[in-house]
Parts: C-alpha cells; structure tokens; sequence
C-alpha cells in the first residue's frame, strides 16, 4: 500500500475520524464541501500537523502513531505534495524550484518529469513569468523530483480559469495513469474526483459516508449532500465531430469538437423527462424506460436504461406528475450544451 | 459639440479637486514645509564650503567619522542577528505575554534614549544589575567603552529592524515553507533558504534603518558610554562638542549626516515609505 490510514484529530469543532487507503498506481479522490476536513487529513498525511490517535502508513512505514510514540517530520515522508496555488517559490527559478528538493534529501534530482511535462525551455524562468497551467506542472515536477512514495494534490485545478481548467484536467490524467505510487486528491470539484480518480472517498463533517469505484459512486450518490453534487451521469466513450460513441451503446451529441477518448458529464438538472416526445431543440432525446427510483430529501433521482444508462433528478412534484415509477416508459432530453466533454 | 462635452466634463473635475483642499488647508501645508526645510536650507547656506576638505581632515572628524561607521556597522549587524530571531518569534508563534514582549520591543522607539543610557547604565554599569558580575568575574567594564557605544546604538536600533521583520515575516504565506518542509528541507534549511530570502527586500530595508538609527544616535550614547574622542565620541557627539568650540566643524560633520540620512531615505523610497511605484 501507498498509504494505509486511520486517522483521528480534531479542528476546530470538527472531529475526523477516518480510514484511508491508497494502492501503488491507485488514485483516489477526496471529495467533500468545504469544512469536511479534507485539508486537515491532507496536512497530517504530509507531516504538516500531528493525529491524535490512529496511524499513518507510507509505502509500508509507520510515519504518524501516537501510541507508539511515532512522529516522523515532513521532510522525512517521501510524500510530494502538490497545493492548491502551487506556492512556486517566488526568488528561485523554476530549475532551482525542481531542485529544491533533491538538493535537501542529498539525492539525485528525478528528471524525467521535467520533459514529460514540458518544462525543458522554461527552467530559466521566474514563477511569476508562468501561466497559471505552467505553474501546475513546475509544482508537479518539484513534487516529483524527490520520488516521492505518495503524491498528494490538494485542489489541484482550483486556481486555474475555466478556460485552462479542461485541459490541464486532462494532461493531469494522463500523467496520474503512468504515476507507479499512489495518488490521493483532495477536491471539491466532482468533475476533478470523476475524470481523474479510480476510486472516490466522500469526506463530510469528518466522516466518510461513502466510498467506491469512481463510476459507482457517480451513478449511485448515497447521501444528500453527494446526491446534489454527483448523480451525474458518466459516459466514456470515443469522439468524433461532436458525437461520442459511448462505451455503454448509443450516441450524444456534444457542442464540443474534442476527438478521442472522453468522458462526458451530464448534470441530472439537464436531464428533462417528458410524458411524450419533446417539441423542445434538444439534440439529445431518448424514449426509454425507468430503471429506478430513489428520493433523497426534495430531489429525486431517477435512473433510465438509456442507452447510455442516464440519472436525472427532478421534483417530487414531477415525479407524481409525470407517474414516474420503475418500468415506465417516458421520453428524456439533454441539450448538446448540457454535455460536458473531458479528455481522457 | 463633442469638444465642449469633454471640456465641460474636465472643467467640473477640476473644480471639484480644488473645492476638497480650502485654503487654510494648503496654507498650513506650506507652513509645515517650510518649517522643515528652513534648517536644513539654513545649514547648507552657513556650511562653510570652501574649508569643508580641510574641516573633516581635522583628527577630531576622521576619528568621530572612523568611529561612528564602525559602532553603527556592528550595533546594526548585534540588532540583525538578534533581532530577526526576535521579530520570527513574535510573527510565527503564538505565546501568553507576546503583548507584552511586544511592547517591550517598541519601547526604545519611544523612550528617550537619554533615559534608554540610564537604563543600561543600571543594567551594565559597573555596579548595574549584570554589570558587576561582568567586571568582578571577567573584569569586562562595557560603559565608557566602544563596546559601549554599539550597546547604547544597538539598544535603540533594534525595533527599527524587528518592525520591518516582524511586518515582512507576516506578510508571506507561511505555507510556503510548509511547502518546503514536504520537499525534504529540515527547518534551518527553510529558515535560510526559503524565508530570509523571501523577505530579503523588507530585511535589508531593516538593516539599513537600523543602522541609520544607530549612526544619528545620541542620548544613550552620551549617557551609557561618555564622550571621549577616540574612543566613545561618535559623529552626532563631535557635532554636540564642536558647536562649542567651532561652529564651522560643527555643520561639516552635521553635512555629512545629512548627506547620509538623505540617502538612506532615498534609497529606501517606495519600500518603507510605503509608495510602492
């Protein structure tokens, strides 16, 4: 294991109390709102803060175990950490960044990072010359080249604008693919967690509530506060001139021209169910059956055959409207621009 | 049509910019300037400057100028080295009394520094609180001494370099050498390496207000370490004994800590200033 963790402490009024693991080549996603204490099990994994009961295990050493008496100090971990704002420091140059930290553990600095994530013409930079996607991959190398054990991404794409968000998202993926230790992320963002995870661990209010394979929890929210943010509906399939091809069978229609391998997002709001055919200028309309039902709180999800198998969600008032029930057949719609389309 | 538009538009603008300065506002303004320019208008014009060379040759000005840069270099280089520790403290941890330590640390700023003397002399004078072990057990007398001096300067040019520090050290995110720390650098390393540097431009500003501090430094001085030529008697101290004896020595040596102070301040514009450009 990467990383094997019971962790227990207290911030504030929030008491954590949770069980992370991370296999080698695994990546796992951390998801929850603000205040769940993701941060929290971040810090204390890195050796930024201490637990009070519990353990953390790196690539199989005890590094955090109050009752053995084990604290081991940050630059002792081989854990690479990667921040939200990346915290490049600003009077090094980017080469001098990278080598920060081998330079300290008296190793050779790990280079093969540095072309793959094309960092070869701007090592003479200053941070303050780099893009905001730039930045990203010198925090990454950095993190990199003292081959850490365990890698740590704490909101990595938050600081991006939307328009660099997509593809950073997907170099990012491709580079967590080839990554042979263990990967945890922290995010608020279910976007991050589905198109860069394998496995999701929902953090809330210091618990995990659930945790699974990244399209089963996708598909199958099983808390309220999950049910708002995911829910959604996760396609992979193969593009090609704004068509995806799913995986699963059938075809959407995408207002984006990216081609390859993708996985499409569809929100279950953009998912309007109909009692007959829509007259609407959605692309995307099905005639298809419901395979279940599931209330959570005022929402209630709806799941369809497809295909591709899709989640809604829509009102309770909708659902009595519309005679929702398993095995009715009803008509769907999603319009091309509810499709959200990620490299993958 | 469009002309006039725009004219009309500049026209209000400019009356409202003078209707927020009345006039008394602008006079006292202008009396305020003028009475800090006056001295040093009427040191320039009373300089004698074509005895000037000959003026700071004289041996009492080579010596005061020789010792002056000498204590002002080391009590900035004792604050320096003393004080950034204090000012890392007092940014980074959080300790019951840090008000109170604070304010201790402000309180040269404020005392007068001929009562800052008393103080030391108290401390280490001969029969002062520390001062009697010093000289009963290693025979070390600080007062009436150079060592004296760098004492009494060091004594009120420390806050200036704890201030800056202090206020710099705040002002950078200390995740950042959280960030270090994950990439392999034991706490001296970050603390050299990733803090110092990043708050180089506050530090040498620091050390350069210090040591202004200390070069114009008086009160404690004449008070802890006496005003012996040669060995105590700094350049504001020649400048104090030279008006008794001559005036024209006098403003020569008070030239040349004007020259300096203006300087320091120039060279330090925008940064402590705070006009930043």
């Amino acid at each position: 294991m990467s990383l094997a963790a019971h962790i227990t402490t207290t911030v504030g009024t929030v008491t954590i109390d949770a069980e992370l693991t991370c296999g080698p080549g695994e990546t796992v996603a951390l998801l929850g709102p603000n205040g769940a204490g993701k941060s929290t099990l971040l810090a204390a994994i890195a050796g930024l803060r201490a637990i009070d009961d519990g353990y953390i295990r790196i690539d199989s050493t005890s590094v955090d175990e109050p009752a053995r008496a084990i604290f081991l100090p940050p630059e002792h971990r081989r854990v690479g950490v990667l921040f939200q704002d990346y915290l490049l420091f600003p009077h090094m140059t980017v080469c001098q960044n990278i080598a920060f930290g081998p330079k300290n553990l008296g190793i050779a600095p790990e280079a093969e990072w540095i072309a793959a994530l094309g960092l070869t013409d701007l090592l003479d930079h200053k941070p303050s010359e780099l893009s905001g996607g730039q930045s990203q991959r010198v925090a990454l190398a950095r993190a990199l080249a003292t081959s850490p054990r365990l890698l740590l991404l704490d909101e990595p794409l938050a600081a991006l604008d939307a328009s660099t968000k997509q593809a950073v998202r997907a170099e990012l993926r491709s580079f967590l693919q080839q990554f042979e230790y263990g990967t945890v992320i922290v995010t608020h963002d279910p976007v991050d967690a589905l198109v860069l995870a394998d496995r999701i661990v929902v953090l809330e209010d210091g618990r995990i509530t659930q945790e699974g394979p990244t399209a089963v929890v996708a598909r199958e929210p099983r808390t309220e506060y999950l049910a708002t943010v995911l829910g959604v509906t996760l396609v992979r399939g193969v593009a090609r001139s704004g068509v995806i091809a799913c995986d699963a069978g059938g075809e959407l229609i995408t207002s984006v021209e990216i081609d390859g391998t993708v996985v499409a997002v569809i929100r279950p709001q953009a998912i309007s169910l109909h009692a007959g055919k829509p007259e609407g200028s959605a692309r995307n309309v099905w005639r298809t059956s419901v395979t279940r039902v599931d209330a959570h709180g005022e929402h209630v999800r709806v799941d369809l055959a497809g295909p591709p198998p899709l989640s809604a969600a829509i009102t309770r008032a909708a659902v009595a409207e519309l005679g929702i029930a398993p095995g009715r057949e009803i008509w769907a719609s999603v319009k091309a621009t509810d499709v959200s389309v990620h490299s993958a | 049509m469009r002309t006039s538009n725009s004219q009309r538009t500049r026209t209000r603008h400019h009356t409202r910019a003078e209707a927020q300065a009345p006039s008394l506002v602008m006079v006292l303004a202008f009396v305020a300037l003028a009475f800090l320019l006056i001295p040093l208008a009427g040191l320039l014009q009373e300089t004698p400057w074509s005895e000037l060379p000959e003026l700071l040759a004289s041996p009492t000005a080579v010596e005061a100028l020789r010792l002056s840069l000498v204590t002002s270099i080391l009590a900035a280089a004792v604050a320096t080295i003393l004080g950034v520790p204090l000012a890392w403290v007092l940014a980074r941890r959080e300790f019951r009394g840090q008000r109170l330590v604070r304010g201790v640390v402000l309180l040269p700023l404020v005392l007068p520094p001929v009562v800052g003397g008393v103080a030391l002399l108290t401390a280490f004078g001969r029969r002062g609180l520390l001062g009697q072990y010093l000289y009963d057990w290693f025979g070390i007398q600080l007062p009436f001494s150079t060592a004296g001096v760098v004492m009494a300067e060091a004594f009120v040019a420390m806050p200036f370099l704890v201030l800056t520090v202090e206020g710099a050290l705040r002002g950078i995110d200390p995740r950042f050498e959280m960030a270090a720390r994950t990439l392999g650098a034991s706490p001296r390393t970050v603390f050299f390496r990733i803090t110092m540097p990043m708050i180089s431009a506050s530090l040498i500003a620091g050390i350069v207000l210090a040591w202004a501090r200390a070069l114009g430094e008086f009160g404690a001085t004449i008070t802890f370490a006496g005003n012996f030529p040669g060995v105590t008697q700094t350049l504001p101290l020649a400048v104090y004994s030279a008006l008794e004896v001559s005036r024209d020595e006098a403003l020569a040596l008070s030239l040349v800590l004007l020259a300096v102070s203006l300087t320091v301040l120039i060279s330090l514009r925008g940064r402590f200033l705070g006009s930043r450009s």
